[in-house]
């Protein structure tokens, strides 16, 4: 039998200390979604849970001055698409907050905890890199900051070292005539993880795409930034060509694996069909409307 | 959100009328589950109990060289270890009662604990009892096992060659004609049933279609997982709660397992969180007693998702080939199919039922079906609701609906032009009795679904698929006992496990066939000291044949209140009638509750009882219609609308009947496109979770409209059929007819998944 120990501190500082003092053996607990539910089937050995919840920074939820937001590593999901500014500004990622199990999970899972578990599948990742959201960690060195496309490093693993934590997000401002959605592909319904998941940003002036990002789920060690698919629409006007253009280098950069969860040639190909109708979505939101099809 | 009160449409075909029988009231056990008060089998503690848990194999396919389990004795809290050591040798012994009596104990005995070898990922290998779970879950880490792996066998195609690794060494095929093959191999029986000249009805045939079908294994999904707590006393009483689908059952395999005497087991049946076949059969209750009996403590023990999903008895994954011979006016002329089914780690598979049923919605003149039961390096499957029978119709009804599609002929107009009906031919059965597979058609086509065109919608692939499906049901025998209150309220003691509603629709009988209000009736489902031999809660029978056991208890409770009356009014107990739950003779008159009271007056109690073993319990048939939309882009079925359509006999308690017909579309639905174990090379589960064994959710299923059609059963007094089961085996073929409308594609495997859907498309463009 295993004892473990809890903590709550209340600072950043504290919670660096504990983890600092404790190492691999000491994890951050925000809604505890994953690691409850990991460390009950032993996929994970845990004996500190230093609990993420009592320390202000990481359940912000604001606006900075220049009209970035920060968003707290344990604010939980349900926060986000009650909150009417940020669903507005940041719809992919309110997108993913939507359908991350159910609505009990979603009122303790957070976006941050989602990236700290650094699943391939996991679906506020995409989002995240498609808004070109930046990491704001601490540690007992002090504080750094991470692109979101560059935390995850393999299944589980992330760029956090031994005493780091993960304290907010900073999601730039989008500019005017910008939309993005998010959407992943499962078998069912609901309760389900992503076979594929594909987020997408656009930035428009009239037809014409002036910025572009794409991200995919699943189909990689690490959720991806396929930034050459983004970079190709670059000038292109956002019609269905210019889409299967950018599908197609999704398509191409995925290098997924055959699983329980999927096989290799259908990842690939939802690779491809996400993108675009996560293209679609992002170009209908850019112009004021919302998308109509998938999840 | 309104509540939806609309009355599903009933269909009768009789003038029958009754006072109680298809009506709706509030069932017994309602109130008890909605609040939480309802005992099931984790809720039972026992002062000093400890816990148990088991040790399960992490290969596939194993020798097992050692078993050391002295580190874990050692353990703090740790107070016994068994494995199959600790079982007694069976020898020669057959198993009885259950679904499938007649199989050897040696093999049901090596499947709880593994002797010598383990057969499938997940076997047991050893239990151990200790003061709390966590120290249990310690102690399996602490108990060494040296295995030699061994080449593990997993689909039935592979273990059928002749060069396969041989799973038990001493199996030798009980062949069809009666003799034993000579070499052992994986295959423990064939089977061959004919009718006709199965060559000269091809030989007439102007079109024939034969085509080919395999099936991942599937689980039954039940909530509530395994579990058992037994006390063993001092003086070899042995007290076991449990939840499972019989406990007449489980004391019978306890007394096979454990060579204990059946007169000092008592099982008391738990309330039940779903079996649909695959609670009738012990796991853990053994092991729960041993344990018991070695440390002198109760022992309670509860699986855990994954073990149910690894050790339990999943249903057959396998193959079945079915050729179909049509002239081209659409008359069926010879049909021959083949079904190989994965029995499992041991043989007894449920082939021999889908064999039963591969033909069964139609006339056949010609026919021939063989069956081969066949042992693989997976779980010891089980039945899984009409078990066997949604294999082989969604191959027959696929062949069916390409028949239809090649010689243009409507597919209703088809199965009614060639359906069975009264006095036709049944494999291995007397000839039909009264069936409503025409019955059940011709509401299909008249239904809202059929008679409405299916809505197009641009860029969406959609289609409408038909499918019929038939299940033979069973008797088996129950037992009830009625006991009548002086206030002229009845307990009536049954020995059915309720899973489907079926103690009101057997207080229902009672209370019809007595007179009474369904109010006045207070059904409990008792253990085995307390009433009659009743055998497994399973072949829908319950309503069937514990009914039955009602309608004869309340006879012969009128019989002994007839006589008690007759002795009052001094009157022939023959001359007294019983109308209405009224009796009179000779200008005297009594209701039942009036009765009660006047006999409490002379000390007379009647207590009306019947076992009964009855053998017409009469075939189910189901007409299901499937709309659904194919996302040609990533291979999604969505199903838009169904319709399932039922004879019920006669319906007892319609809402009951309706959530069958719903349950097992619902369950039937998840077969055909998502749920199947997935396996790697070595045989290892990989999904042993419900994340990834993908049962629909309420978001994956639309309402399910319902038609109850009633054509009487003759075998029963109220023409009961069992409902239960029949209303899984359309639902696969009907959404494969409906993806063929829809694509034009031909599924040939079960579950019908997004990645194969998407991979079928992709191969026919």
């Amino acid at each position: 039998m295993r004892a473990i120990q809890y903590a709550a501190p209340s600072t950043v500082e504290d919670a660096v200390a504990i983890l600092a003092e404790h190492g691999s053996d000491a994890r951050m607990l925000a809604g505890g979604t994953d690691l409850i539910v990991q460390v009950r089937e032993d996929a994970r050995d845990t004996g500190v849970f230093v609990d993420a919840k009592k320390i202000p920074e990481l359940m912000e939820l604001s606006v900075n001055a220049d009209g970035s937001t920060t968003l707290g590593a344990a604010v939980p999901c349900h926060q986000l698409y009650n909150d009417a500014h940020f669903t507005a500004t940041y719809p992919a990622v309110t997108d993913a907050a939507r359908i991350i199990g159910s609505t009990g999970i979603q009122g303790r899972a957070s976006v941050g905890g989602n990236l700290c578990n650094s699943g391939p599948a996991g679906d506020t990742i995409p989002p995240l890199i498609v808004h070109s959201a930046v990491c704001n960690i601490a540690g007992p060195d002090g504080e750094r900051t991470v692109a979101v496309e560059d935390f995850c490093t393999a299944p589980g693993r992330n760029v956090l070292a031994d005493g780091e934590l993960l304290v907010s997000l900073t999601l730039p401002k989008p500019p005017a005539g910008s939309g993005s959605h998010y959407l992943r592909f499962i078998p069912r319904n609901e309760m389900d993880i992503a076979v594929v998941g594909a987020g997408a940003w656009l930035q428009l002036d009239g037809e014409t795409i002036t910025a572009a990002r794409t991200g995919l789920g699943a189909v990689a060690p690490t959720p991806l930034f396929v930034q050459a698919a983004g970079d190709a629409l670059v000038g292109m006007t956002a019609d269905e060509d210019a889409f299967a253009v950018a599908a197609d280098i999704a398509r191409d950069a995925a290098s997924p694996i055959d699983d329980m969860r999927g096989t290799i040639a259908h990842r690939k190909q939802l690779s491809y069909v996400l993108t675009q109708r996560a293209l679609r979505g992002a170009k209908a939101r850019a112009q004021g409307g919302s998308p109509t099809n998938g999840h | 959100m309104a509540i939806d009160t609309r009355v599903a449409p009933k269909i009768k075909h009789h003038d029958e009328e009754y006072k109680v029988i298809g009506t709706r009231p509030i069932r017994h056990d309602g109130l008890e589950k909605v609040t939480g008060e309802a005992r099931y089998g984790s809720d039972i503690n026992l002062p000093g109990q400890l816990h148990g848990k088991v040790l399960r194999s992490p290969h596939a396919h194993a020798r097992i060289l050692s078993i050391d389990a002295s580190r874990a004795q050692a353990l703090d809290g740790v107070s016994a270890v068994i494995t199959s050591a600790d079982l007694p040798d069976p020898g020669d012994k057959l198993t009885t009662g259950g679904e499938a009596p007649g199989l050897p104990v040696k093999f049901k005995s090596a499947n709880m604990l593994a002797r010598g070898k383990v057969h499938y990922h997940g076997h047991a290998v050893a239990a151990v009892a200790a003061t709390n779970q966590h120290i249990a879950a310690e102690a399996l880490k602490l108990i060494d096992v040296e295995y030699e792996v061994l080449e593990p066998v997993l689909e039935v195609w592979d273990a059928m060659k002749p060069d396969a690794p041989v799973i038990i060494e001493d199996l030798y095929t009980a062949k069809a004609d009666g003799t034993t093959a000579e070499e052992p191999s994986n295959v423990a029986a064939e089977m061959l049933y004919e009718v006709g000249d199965v060559d000269a009805g091809f030989a007439e045939a102007d079109l024939v279609v034969d085509r080919e079908f395999t099936f991942g294994v599937v689980h039954q999904g039940y909530i509530e997982t395994h579990n058992a707590t037994a006390n063993w006393l001092k003086d070899g009483h042995l007290h076991v709660w449990c939840s499972s689908q019989g406990a007449f059952t489980i004391r019978q395999e306890l007394a096979d397992l454990l060579n204990h005497p059946i007169t000092k087991i008592h099982v008391v049946p738990m309330e039940i969180g779903g079996g649909f076949g695959g609670k009738t059969t012990a796991y853990l209750e053994p092991l729960a007693a041993l344990l018991s009996q070695q440390t002198g403590h109760p022992v309670k023990m509860a699986m855990d998702r994954a073990d149910v999903l690894k050790a339990t008895g999943p249903t057959p994954g396998g193959y079945v080939r079915v050729k179909m011979g049509v002239t081209n006016d659409g008359t069926i002329t010879a049909g021959y199919a083949n079904l190989a089914f994965d029995a499992g780690g041991y043989p007894g598979s449920v082939v021999g039922a889908g064999c039963r049923c591969v033909f069964a919605p139609y006339n056949m003149t010609n026919a021939k079906v063989e069956g081969f039961d066949v042992v693989v390096n997976k779980p010891k499957t089980h039945a899984y609701r009409a078990p066997g029978a949604t294999h082989a119709e969604f191959a027959s009804e696929t062949v069916v609906d390409e028949i239809c599609r090649t010689l243009d002929i409507d597919p209703v107009e088809f199965r009614l032009k060639n359906s069975a009906k009264e006095g036709d031919w049944q494999l291995a059965m007397p000839p039909y009795p009264r069936i409503g597979h025409i019955e059940c058609m011709e509401a299909a086509r008249d239904s809202a679904q059929w008679q409405t065109p299916l809505e197009t919608a641009p860029g969406k692939k959609r289609g409408r698929g038909i499918a019929s499906g038939f299940w033979f049901n069973i008797g088996f025998t129950s037992s009830v006992i009625a006991k009548l209150n002086s206030d002229g309220s009845v307990t009536l003691l049954e020995g059915s496990t309720d899973i489907g509603g079926t103690r009101t629709s057997v207080a229902m009988q009672f209370a019809e066939t007595l007179g009474i209000a369904i109010e006045d009736v207070d059904p409990i489902v008792a253990d085995t000291d307390s009433v009659g031999q009743t055998d497994v809660t399973g072949g829908s029978r319950v309503t069937f044949a514990t009914g039955l056991a009602a309608h004869n208890a309340a006879n012969d409770m009128k019989d002994q209140i007839a006589e008690g009356l007759a002795d009052l009014w001094d009157v022939a107990a023959d001359s007294i009638t019983h109308a209405d739950g009224t009796f009179s003779a000779n200008g005297n008159s009594a209701t039942v509750r009036e009765a009660a009271g006047l006999l409490e007056e002379e000390g007379v109690f009647p207590i009306g009882k019947n076992t009964v073993t009855p053998t017409r319990e009469g075939g189910a048939f189901a007409v299901h219609i499937a709309d659904v939309e194919v996302d040609e882009e990533t291979g999604k079925v969505e199903v838009l609308r169904y319709t399932a359509v039922q004879d019920a006999g006669v319906a007892i308690y319609p809402p009951y009947v309706e959530g069958q017909m719903q349950g097992g579309v619902v369950q039937g639905v998840g077969w055909a496109l998502n749920e199947e174990y997935v396996y790697d090379d070595d045989g290892h589960l990989l999904n042993a979770s419900l994340l990834d064994y993908r049962m629909p959710t309420a978001l994956d299923v639309p309402n399910i409209e319902t038609i109850i059609v009633e054509v009487p059963n003759p075998g029963h007094p109220y023409g009961v059929r069992g409902v239960g089961e029949v209303p899984i085996v359309p639902p696969p073929a009907a959404v494969a007819n409906a993806i063929h409308d829809a694509t034009g594609l031909r599924m040939s495997h079960l579950p019908m998944s997004p990645p194969r859907v998407q991979a079928a498309l992709a191969a026919q463009a």
